[in-house]
C-alpha cells in the first residue's frame, strides 16, 4: 500500500454510517483535553507553518512541534535520508533554529493561530534539557498554546560518551527529574523501542515525574548502496520510519500499558489508516502521533479523523475512549 | 482530447493562488522523447497556480515504495482544449519512475501541487540565457515561454552526454535567438560542457541573467562560471526529498547569507530555485566531475606501414 489513488476519499465515506456526528472522538492524555485522538509527530510536521499552506492546522487536535534544542543546529549533511520497504530512514541531526528563534518566530504565529502545541525538547545534557525548558515555561507562563512538554530521550549524551539518553533508565529518569523541575504543563516522555527492557525504561522515567509516554520513536537502521559501498546516509545509520515500524510500536505500548495501566500513553509509528489507530487505542494508548505518513499525504490527519468517525459509527462505538487498553488475551 | 471517464473528488486544499492543492488527476497521455518520457495529466487547480521552477510531489504504486516523487513542471496550459492540464518530463531510472512509465491514459494519479520557489522574473529588460542538462531543459521551455512573452531575449545552451539526451532540440531552436548544444562526445553541436562555451556564449549573446536548471555538478559548474563572470545566475537543484511539503528537512541545500553564515534550506520549500552565487557549493557533496580537458583531445595518431610493419 503506497499511494493514495485508491483510498476512498472521504467525502465518499461519510454518509455510510448512520450516527456519525454521534461518535465522541475526544480523549485526554496525560491531563491534556484533546477534541480527537490524532495528533501529529515531532520532526514530522515543520514548525506548522508549512502545512498551513493546506488547510487551517488548528483543525489537529495538538501539534507536537519539531524537537528544540537550547542552540541553534545546523543538522546533518546531505544526504539525510533513504526510502526503505514500507517506511523511511532519516538521519536529520535534529536541524532547529535553537529555542530562541523559536519562541521569537514559531511559538507567536502558532499561538495566533490558536493551535495546542506539545513542544518536544531536546538537548546533549540534563542541563541542556532543563534550560530549554525553562525558557519555554518563560515564553508561555499560563500554558495559554504550550500545553504539554514531550520529552524527546532518543538524543545522545555527551556527558555519557554519547550513549542515547533513553537507552539507560536512570539517566533517562536523571533527565525527567531535570525537566520536572521546571515544568509548568504535563510532560510525556519519549522513549526508544532499542532496548532490551523498555518497560525498565518507561518505569524510571514516570517515577522521575512524567505525566506520560510518548511511544515510540524511530527504530535504529542502515541501508548500504549495493553498488558503491557506501552508507544510503551520510551518518551511517538512521531512524526507521513509516508502516514498517507499526507492529514494533504496537508491541511497545501493549508492553508498557499492560505493566503500568494507568500511565497514559501517546502512540507513534507507522500510523496510515483509521484501523492503525485502533490498533494502538487496543493496546492501550490514549492517543497518537502521525509522522511519516503526513509526507504521503499532507491531510493525514483530518482524513483520520474521519475515518476514525465513520468507523466508530459502523460499529456503534459511541466514544473512541472505550477502545482504550481493550486488546484481548487468546486463552490459554 | 477525449473527456475524462472518471467523475473524481475535487482538489483538496485553499482557494490562494499561491497554495499547493492535492489532487486526483487523470492521466491525459505518456509518451517517450528520446530516452525520456512525457506524462500528461488533468490539474486544473495545479495548472492555474503553477510557475516555470515549481514542481509536483506524484503518488506511485512500485511495491515497497512509500514516499511520493517529485517532478519539475515541463509546462500547463491554461486555455484552449488542453486547459487545466500540466506536463512532466522524467527519467525512469528508479522503481517509481518506472511504474510510473507505465501508466496509462485515464489511469488516476495522486498529486500534490504546486510546490516550491518559481524562478524569479527580471523586472527590467534584459537578455536571459537558458542552460538546460539532460530533461532539466524541460522547465526552461516553460520558464523561456514566459520570458519572451514578456518581450526578452533568450538563448539557450542545451548540452547532455550524447546526443539522444540532448531534450527539444526543436523546441529550443524555436524558442531562443540563438542555441548551442554541447554534448561530452560530440555526437551532437560542441563537444564538451556547457560551461566550455559559457563565457563566449553570454559575450555574444549580451545575457544579463542566466538560469540553469541540470545534474547538480553542471549546476555548480554554471554557478561558479556565472560568479567569475559577473552575471545573476538563478538555478533550479536536485535533491532527495522525503516529503516535497516542507515538513521533514531532508532535502537541505547549505545557503551562505548575506552576513556570510552559512544555513541548511531546504529545497522543497525555500528552494529549487536558488540563487546559485548563494549556494555554499564547497560544503556540499556535489563535485564537478571529470571535466573534458581531462581526457585526451585528439584521437591517438595512427602508425603508419612502417611503424607497424617495419620496413619491407
Ligand atoms: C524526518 C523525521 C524527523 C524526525 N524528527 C524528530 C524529532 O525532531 N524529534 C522527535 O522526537 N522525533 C522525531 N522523529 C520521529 C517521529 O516523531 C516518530 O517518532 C517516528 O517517525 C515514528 O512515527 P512514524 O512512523 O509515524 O513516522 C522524526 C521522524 C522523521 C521521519
Amino acid at each position: 500500500m503506497s499511494s493514495d489513488v485508491r483510498r476512498l476519499d472521504p467525502a465518499e465515506v461519510a454518509g455510510h454510517g448512520a450516527d456519525r456526528a454521534e461518535v465522541d472522538l475526544s480523549t485526554d492524555l496525560a491531563g491534556l483535553a484533546l477534541p480527537d485522538p490524532i495528533l501529529t509527530a515531532s520532526g514530522c510536521f515543520a514548525s506548522g507553518r508549512e502545512m498551513d499552506r493546506f488547510y487551517d492546522v488548528d483543525r489537529i487536535a495538538a501539534v507536537v512541534v519539531k524537537s528544540i534544542t537550547r542552540e541553534p543546529r545546523r543538522g546533518l549533511p546531505t544526504p539525510r535520508m533513504a526510502e526503505t520497504p514500507s517506511g523511511m530512514l532519516n538521519a536529520i541531526g535534529l536541524q532547529n533554529p535553537g529555542v530562541d528563534a523559536w519562541v521569537a518566530h514559531d511559538l507567536p504565529w502558532l499561538a495566533e493561530r490558536g493551535v495546542r502545541v506539545v513542544a518536544s525538547i531536546a538537548g546533549k545534557s540534563v542541563a541542556d534539557y532543563r534550560a530549554v525548558a525553562e525558557a519555554l515555561r518563560a515564553a508561555d507562563p499560563e500554558a495559554a498554546t504550550i500545553r504539554a512538554f514531550e520529552v524527546n530521550l532518543s538524543c545522545p549524551n555527551v556527558e555519557d560518551r554519547g550513549l542515547v539518553f533513553a537507552c539507560d533508565p536512570s539517566v533517562a529518569a536523571e533527565v525527567i527529574r531535570g525537566v520536572r523541575s521546571v515544568a509548568h504543563v504535563p510532560m510525556l516522555a519519549k522513549l526508544t523501542s532499542d532496548v532490551t527492557d523498555i518497560v525498565a525504561v518507561a518505569r524510571a522515567v514516570v517515577e522521575a515525574g512524567a505525566d506520560g509516554l510518548t511511544l515510540i520513536n524511530t527504530v535504529l537502521g542502515m541501508v548500504i548502496d549495493p553498488e558503491t559501498g557506501r552508507p544510503a546516509l551520510s551518518n551511517t545509520y538512521g531512524g526507521l520510519s513509516g508502516p514498517a515500524i507499526r507492529p514494533i510500536a504496537v508491541r511497545n505500548v501493549h508492553q508498557v500499558h499492560t505493566a503500568m495501566p494507568e500511565v497514559p500513553i501517546l502512540g507513534c509509528g507507522g500510523v496510515r489508516e483509521a484501523t492503525d489507530v485502533i490498533q494502538f487505542l487496543r493496546a492501550g494508548a490514549s492517543a497518537v502521533s502521525v509522522g511519516t505518513s503526513t509526507f504521503v499525504d499532507p491531510f493525514i490527519g483530518p482524513t483520520l479523523v474521519e475515518e476514525l468517525r465513520t468507523w466508530c459509527a459502523q460499529r456503534g462505538i459511541a466514544t473512541v475512549r472505550e477502545l482504550i487498553g481493550t486488546c484481548t488475551p487468546w486463552e490459554a | 482530447m477525449s473527456s475524462p471517464r472518471h467523475r473524481l473528488a475535487p482538489a483538496r486544499g485553499r482557494t490562494g493562488a499561491d497554495t499547493p492543492v492535492k489532487a486526483a488527476c487523470e492521466v491525459l497521455g505518456r509518451r517517450r522523447q528520446g530516452p525520456y518520457w512525457v506524462l500528461s495529466f488533468a490539474a486544473r487547480e495545479i495548472a492555474e497556480r503553477a510557475r516555470p521552477g515549481q514542481f509536483v510531489e506524484i503518488a506511485v504504486d512500485a511495491p515497497h515504495s512509500l514516499l511520493r516523487r517529485p517532478f519539475s513542471i515541463a509546462g500547463v496550459s491554461r486555455q484552449g482544449v488542453a486547459a487545466g492540464t500540466v506536463d512532466v518530463v522524467f527519467d525512469a531510472h528508479g522503481p517509481g519512475t518506472a511504474w510510473l512509465s507505465t501508466v496509462a491514459t485515464h489511469d488516476v494519479l495522486d498529486i500534490v501541487g504546486p510546490l516550491g520557489t518559481p524562478f524569479p522574473l527580471p523586472q527590467r529588460k534584459v537578455n536571459c540565457l537558458l542552460i538546460g542538462g539532460g530533461y532539466g531543459s524541460a522547465p526552461l521551455f516553460y520558464l523561456g515561454e514566459k520570458l519572451v512573452a514578456q518581450g526578452l531575449r533568450v538563448d539557450m545552451i542545451v548540452g547532455a552526454a550524447t546526443e539522444d539526451r540532448i531534450l527539444g532540440t526543436i523546441e529550443a531552436k524555436r524558442l531562443s535567438a540563438t542555441v548551442t548544444f554541447t554534448t561530452d562526445d560530440g555526437s551532437y553541436g560542441t563537444r564538451g560542457r556547457v560551461t566550455d562555451v559559457l563565457a563566449d556564449t553570454v559575450a555574444a549573446t549580451g545575457a544579463g541573467v542566466v538560469y540553469a536548471c541540470g545534474p547538480n555538478p553542471m549546476l555548480r559548474a554554471v554557478s561558479e562560471g556565472c560568479v567569475e563572470l559577473g552575471v545573476p545566475v538563478q538555478v533550479a537543484v536536485e535533491e532527495l526529498m522525503g516529503c516535497g511539503i516542507g515538513a521533514c528537512f531532508t532535502c537541505v541545500m547549505p545557503l551562505r547569507g548575506r552576513d556570510g553564515e552559512v544555513t541548511m534550506r531546504r529545497t522543497c520549500i525555500e528552494g529549487p530555485v536558488f540563487n546559485g552565487a548563494r549556494i555554499a557549493w564547497d560544503e556540499t557533496r556535489v563535485r564537478l566531475g571529470p571535466t573534458v580537458e581531462d581526457e585526451p583531445d585528439e584521437p591517438p595518431a595512427r602508425p603508419t606501414d612502417a611503424e607497424l610493419w617495419g620496413e619491407r
